[in-house]
C-alpha cells in the first residue's frame, strides 16, 4: 500500500480540437484533502472527471494505488487529439467502484427512495445481500442526518437533502477517494451549509478527497492543498495559506480578488 | 329508413364469435410481448454510434411505420414464403407481421424515451461502477418505462384493433368469425355491431387500467 494514492502524469484532454487540459501532473497522497479552484473553463471539472474516467484522457497516464490504468494503444500516433491508451470497461468499472463521485446536479435515481439510492451500488455492483446493504445504507443516511427521510423519493427532497443522500450513496461504496464536482454550486445559499458540514465531517475523518469548489472559505479551512487551475494548467499549488493568503501569481490574485471585492 | 333489427342471429351464434376471441388475444399477446423485446433491441441500434448498426435500424423502422399494416400482413403471407422457400400458416404470417410492425413502433418509443433521460443518470450509474448494460437495465429503462407508458399503452390498444386485419389472411379471429357469420346469415348490421361491441369490451378495460396506472405513477413524482 503506497502512500501516493493517485498519480497523474502529463494529462492532456481534448474535446475535438479544443485542448482543455494541457499537461497536468499531480500526486495525491492517501488522506490528503485537495481543493481545486479556478474560473469556468479552466478545466477543473474535466480534471476531476478524468480521475474516475467520466471523461477519457486524450493522453497522459493516471495511476491508482501504484497501478497505471489502461494499456498503450497499438499503432498510436496520428493526430495529437487521438487517445493514446485503451481502457477496458472492466478496468474502468473497477476504478469507478473505488472512486466515489458527488455531482453538482446530485443525479439521484428518481424511481428509487433515498434508501434504495444508497443501497443500489452495494447490491448491483458489489453483490451484497439486500439486508446487509439496507443496514449499511441506513447507517450512512443517519450519518448525513437523514434518518427520517429514508423512504422518501428524491422528488420530494430539498436540494441540500438530495446532495446529502448523494454523498451517502457514494460513501456506501467504501471509496478510497471521494471526488466532489462543485457539490454546492446548484444549491440555494441556505442549503449550502448543511452539505458543507457533511463534507467537513468527512474531511475531519481524514478521507482522501478532491473538491472542485467555489467555496474558497471552506477550502481554506479544510484543505491540505489548494490547486488553482487556469487555462488547463495548474497555475499555482500550495497550502491554503500560501495560495489563498499569499498567492505568488498575479492570475491567482486576480481570481481571488472577486471573493473580497464585495466582502463586508 | 326502415329496418327491422334482428339480434337473434347473433345470440344464436354467439359461441362462434367467441371462438375468435381466443385467437385475437393470442395474436395480440404474442405480437406485443415479442414486439416490445425486439423493439428494445432495435432501439439500441437506433441509439448506437456505429453507422452500420444505426442505418439498418432506421431503415427497418421507417419501412414498417410508413406502409399499411394490411400490406405487411399480405406480404408476409404471400410474398415472404417465396423468399423463404417455405409456406407459412396464416397465423404464423400474421404473428410475424404484427410482431415486426409493433417492434418498429416500440423501437421509436424506447429510443425517444432513452434519449430523454438526463445524461446525469448515466453518469451517476457509471460513477458507482455499473456497466453500461446494468445502468440501462437498473436505472435508465425503469425511468423510460414510466415516462413512455402512455406511448406504450397506445401501441397496445392500436395493436388490439389491428389484429382485425388478420382476417384478410383467413385467420379465425373475431373479425373473420364476424364476417363468416355475416355472409352466412346476411345480417351484417347486427353481427358487425356486436363484433364492434366485443372489441370494445375487450379493449376498454385495458385503456382504463392504463390511465389509472399512469395517474398512480405520476402521483409518486
Amino acid at each position: 500500500m503506497t502512500d501516493t494514492l493517485i498519480e497523474i502524469r502529463n494529462l492532456h484532454k481534448y474535446f475535438g480540437a479544443l485542448e482543455v487540459l494541457k499537461g497536468i501532473d499531480i500526486d495525491v497522497r492517501r488522506g490528503e484533502r485537495i481543493a481545486i479552484i479556478g474560473s469556468s473553463g479552466s478545466g477543473k471539472s474535466t480534471l476531476l472527471r478524468c480521475i474516475n474516467f467520466m471523461e477519457m484522457p486524450t493522453s497522459g497516464t493516471i495511476a491508482l494505488d501504484g497501478v497505471t490504468l489502461g494499456t498503450p494503444r497499438k499503432g498510436s500516433g496520428g493526430t495529437v487529439a487521438s487517445a493514446e491508451r485503451v481502457y477496458s470497461e472492466r478496468e474502468l468499472c473497477g476504478v469507478r467502484e473505488r472512486v466515489g463521485m458527488v455531482f453538482q446536479q446530485f443525479n439521484l435515481f428518481p424511481h428509487m427512495t433515498a434508501l434504495q439510492n444508497v443501497m443500489e451500488g452495494m447490491i448491483t455492483v458489489r453483490g451484497r445481500p439486500a439486508n446487509e446493504a439496507r443496514d449499511r445504507a441506513l447507517s450512512e443516511l443517519a450519518k448525513v442526518g437523514l434518518s427520517d427521510k429514508v423512504e422518501v423519493y428524491p422528488g420530494k427532497l430539498s436540494g441540500g437533502q438530495q446532495q446529502r443522500v448523494a454523498i451517502a450513496r457514494a460513501l456506501a461504496m467504501d471509496p478510497e477517494v471521494l471526488l466532489f464536482d462543485e457539490p454546492t454550486s446548484s444549491l440555494d445559499p441556505e442549503l449550502v451549509g448543511e452539505v458543507l458540514r457533511v463534507i467537513r465531517a468527512l474531511a475531519e475523518e481524514g478521507r482522501t478527497m478532491l473538491l472542485v469548489t467555489h467555496e474558497v472559505g471552506f477550502a481554506y479551512h479544510y484543505a491540505d492543498r489548494i490547486l488553482f487551475l487556469a487555462d488547463g494548467r495548474i497555475h499555482e499549488s500550495g497550502t491554503p495559506d500560501e495560495v489563498l493568503k499569499n498567492p505568488r501569481e498575479e492570475r491567482t490574485r486576480n481570481f481571488l480578488a472577486r471573493f473580497t471585492e464585495f466582502g463586508f | 329508413m326502415e329496418y327491422t333489427w334482428d339480434f337473434k342471429v347473433v345470440t344464436d351464434n354467439f359461441h362462434i364469435l367467441l371462438r375468435g376471441v381466443g385467437l385475437t388475444i393470442e395474436l395480440w399477446a404474442i405480437a406485443f410481448a415479442l414486439g416490445l423485446v425486439l423493439g428494445l433491441a432495435i432501439s439500441l441500434g437506433l441509439l448506437s454510434g456505429r453507422r452500420w448498426l444505426r442505418w439498418p435500424a432506421i431503415g427497418y423502422v421507417e419501412v414498417f411505420r410508413n406502409t399499411p399494416v394490411l400490406i405487411q400482413l399480405i406480404w408476409f403471407y404471400y410474398a415472404f414464403p417465396i423468399v423463404l422457400g417455405h409456406q407459412l400458416t396464416p397465423v404464423t404470417a400474421a404473428i410475424l407481421a404484427l410482431t415486426l410492425n409493433t417492434s418498429a413502433y416500440c423501437a421509436e418509443i424506447f429510443r425517444a424515451g432513452i434519449e430523454s433521460i438526463a445524461r446525469g443518470q448515466w453518469e451517476a450509474a457509471k460513477a458507482l461502477g455499473m456497466t453500461w448494460r446494468t445502468s440501462l437495465l437498473r436505472i435508465i429503462l425503469p425511468q423510460v418505462g414510466k415516462r413512455m407508458l402512455p406511448a406504450f399503452t397506445n401501441r397496445a390498444i392500436e395493436l388490439a384493433k389491428v389484429t382485425s386485419l388478420a382476417s384478410v389472411l383467413a385467420v379465425h379471429e373475431i373479425m373473420y368469425q364476424g364476417r363468416l357469420l355475416s355472409s352466412t346469415y346476411y345480417r351484417p348490421l347486427e353481427i358487425l355491431t356486436v363484433v364492434a361491441l366485443v372489441y370494445f369490451v375487450l379493449i376498454y378495460p385495458g385503456s382504463w387500467l392504463s390511465s389509472r396506472l399512469e395517474r398512480r405513477l405520476a402521483a409518486r413524482d
